[in-house]
């Protein structure tokens, strides 16, 4: 198994140790907002362990991916803020 | 979408400690376990990733030292018949089918919902805890870690082994009270020493609250709230969380009766649908090692070792005994009841404020009228806020738990 993984987010490129979650790698590359609320408000990651759904990104063009509880993996093209 | 059918004699929903610790007692007995988990690995939120403590490593041997089979990233959303689970992973739905069923399903983190809560950053303590140790480096980050419960001392301690500059612990519950029982960073246990070492030089301020938190587009700062005075911090991360509330959905959805927001059980775990069984933090919040012996007990007994299991209730009720004492403790004041104003968003997903829910009496109502809970977490997070804030029960959990892909549904 390989030591790091490399992903995109945004297009921007982030190494992250393998295993790693995508909201870690989100995070990491200085995203703070997953998605936007009902109302348009910014939001990121809260409950870290997949309860409140906070964090969902679109991960290779499927949406509504909860990003703390996806495993990075090398080559995923990762958006947020839909 | 490829379906697999899974047929043991133990099904385990849940891989953290008493999972393991009941799938281990079954398995040793000879029974055919599978375990199945949302989560990547086994270890739960308490055991997630690297650095594991000895007694966990311990439990880690022991369930490799028995055949239990372990199915991962799959949540259990349905019950096709009595005895048998549905299940989503990313390849598709699988069925599990069991003779005897061990709920282990845990709990989460309570938040409670104040000005800002929702910006970015502002995360839960074992929120962030869980993030940093999925990749998340928080060296150089400062970090204000608030809320109740003695998983904040654990968090902050954890945080800044990882270099994140932790600025301060506010602890809701009154010094006196923390004191009284030596818990919190006050107790002469070997881990209460290790947590204060780990912690030297950083705050730990009892009957301390955050009021509001600041910021645009992100957090930059939280205003805290202790002994009538205000002080604004600035910060990159707040890590607040009230305590625990124990994970019931599951056990809800099958049938199982509820006792104070916890699964109902019976001296051997089990609930009050027969061949259901319920361990850990589902079954009233109690930390690890309760966890861990009621996962036993429940292991041991659908193994048919009633006497082995029952060798363990003196241990089982020292910890519940400690288990009370936490939970009297960290219980919440009142004040925080007040944090929210009439423009504060209670319901994440659907963006409910709390003036509109204030005109309802009932959480049916509320929902029914605001969609209050009826967003993705369905009520998994305002539940806890709402119940304390207006002591209403959430009720009525319905197929699926969680939401699933539409292809997942109309089986069963």
């Amino acid at each position: 198994m390989p030591e790091t993984v490399t992903l995109t987010v945004n297009g921007a490129s982030v190494t992250m140790p393998a295993g790693s979650m995508v909201a870690a790698a989100v995070l990491k590359t200085g995203v703070h907002a997953f998605r936007r609320s009902a109302t348009g408000e910014p939001r990121g990651p809260l409950c870290g362990m997949g309860i409140c759904f906070e964090c969902r990104v679109t991960i290779d063009d499927e949406a509504h991916c909860r990003s703390c509880q996806t495993v990075c993996e090398d080559g995923m093209d990762v958006r947020t803020d839909d | 979408m490829t379906e697999a059918r899974h047929v043991c004699d133990v099904l385990v929903v849940g891989a953290g400690p008493a999972g393991m610790a009941a799938a281990y007692r079954a398995a040793a007995s000879g029974q055919r376990v599978i375990v199945v988990d949302d989560n990547p690995a086994a270890g739960g939120q308490i055991w997630r990733g690297e650095a594991k403590s000895l007694e966990a490593q311990e439990w880690f041997d022991r369930i490799r030292s028995v055949e239990i089979e372990l199915v991962n990233g799959a949540r259990v959303f349905q019950q096709s018949a009595a005895g048998s689970l549905l299940a989503e992973t990313s390849r598709g739905v699988c069925e599990l089918t069991c003779k005897s069923l061990i709920l282990a399903t845990g709990a989460r983190e309570r938040f409670l919902p104040f000005p800002g809560w929702t910006l970015p950053n502002v995360v839960g303590a074992g929120g962030l805890q869980a993030l940093v140790k999925t990749g998340l480096p928080v060296e150089g980050k400062r970090v204000v870690v608030a809320g109740s419960g003695p998983l904040l001392p654990a968090v902050a301690a954890y945080l800044r082994e990882r270099g994140a500059d932790v600025l301060l612990i506010a602890e809701q519950a009154p010094a006196m009270r923390l004191a009284r029982f030596g818990l919190g960073l006050f107790g002469k246990t070997a881990q209460a020493l290790r947590l204060r070492r780990q912690l030297r030089g950083v705050r730990y301020l009892s009957g301390c609250w955050p009021l509001v938190a600041h910021g645009t587009d992100k957090l930059e700062s939280v205003t805290l709230f202790r002994r009538g005075d205000r002080r604004q911090v600035a910060c990159d991360y707040l890590a607040c969380g009230f305590h625990l509330v124990p994970n019931v959905e599951l056990a809800e959805l099958l049938g199982c009766e509820l006792e104070r927001g916890a699964v109902r059980v019976d001296e051997f775990q089990q609930t009050t649908v027969p061949d259901v069984y319920c361990a850990g933090e589902s079954t009233g919040i109690g930390g690890l090692e309760l966890s861990l012996v009621e996962g036993e007990i429940a292991g041991l007994t659908v193994a048919g070792n009633t006497a082995a299991a029952r060798a363990l209730f003196s241990r089982r009720a020292k910890h519940r005994r400690f288990a009370q004492l936490i939970n009297r403790t960290f219980a919440l004041r009142d004040e925080l009841k007040a944090l929210v104003t009439s423009e504060t968003i209670v319901c994440r997903c659907e963006d409910v404020i709390f003036e509109r829910l204030r005109q309802h009496s009932s959480w049916r109502a509320a929902k029914l009228q605001t969609r209050c809970g009826m967003g993705p977490c369905q009520g998994r997070v305002c539940g806890g806020a709402v119940e304390f804030l207006f002591g209403w029960r959430v009720a009525s959990v319905r197929p699926p738990v969680l939401p699933v892909r539409v292809e997942s549904l109309g089986r069963g």
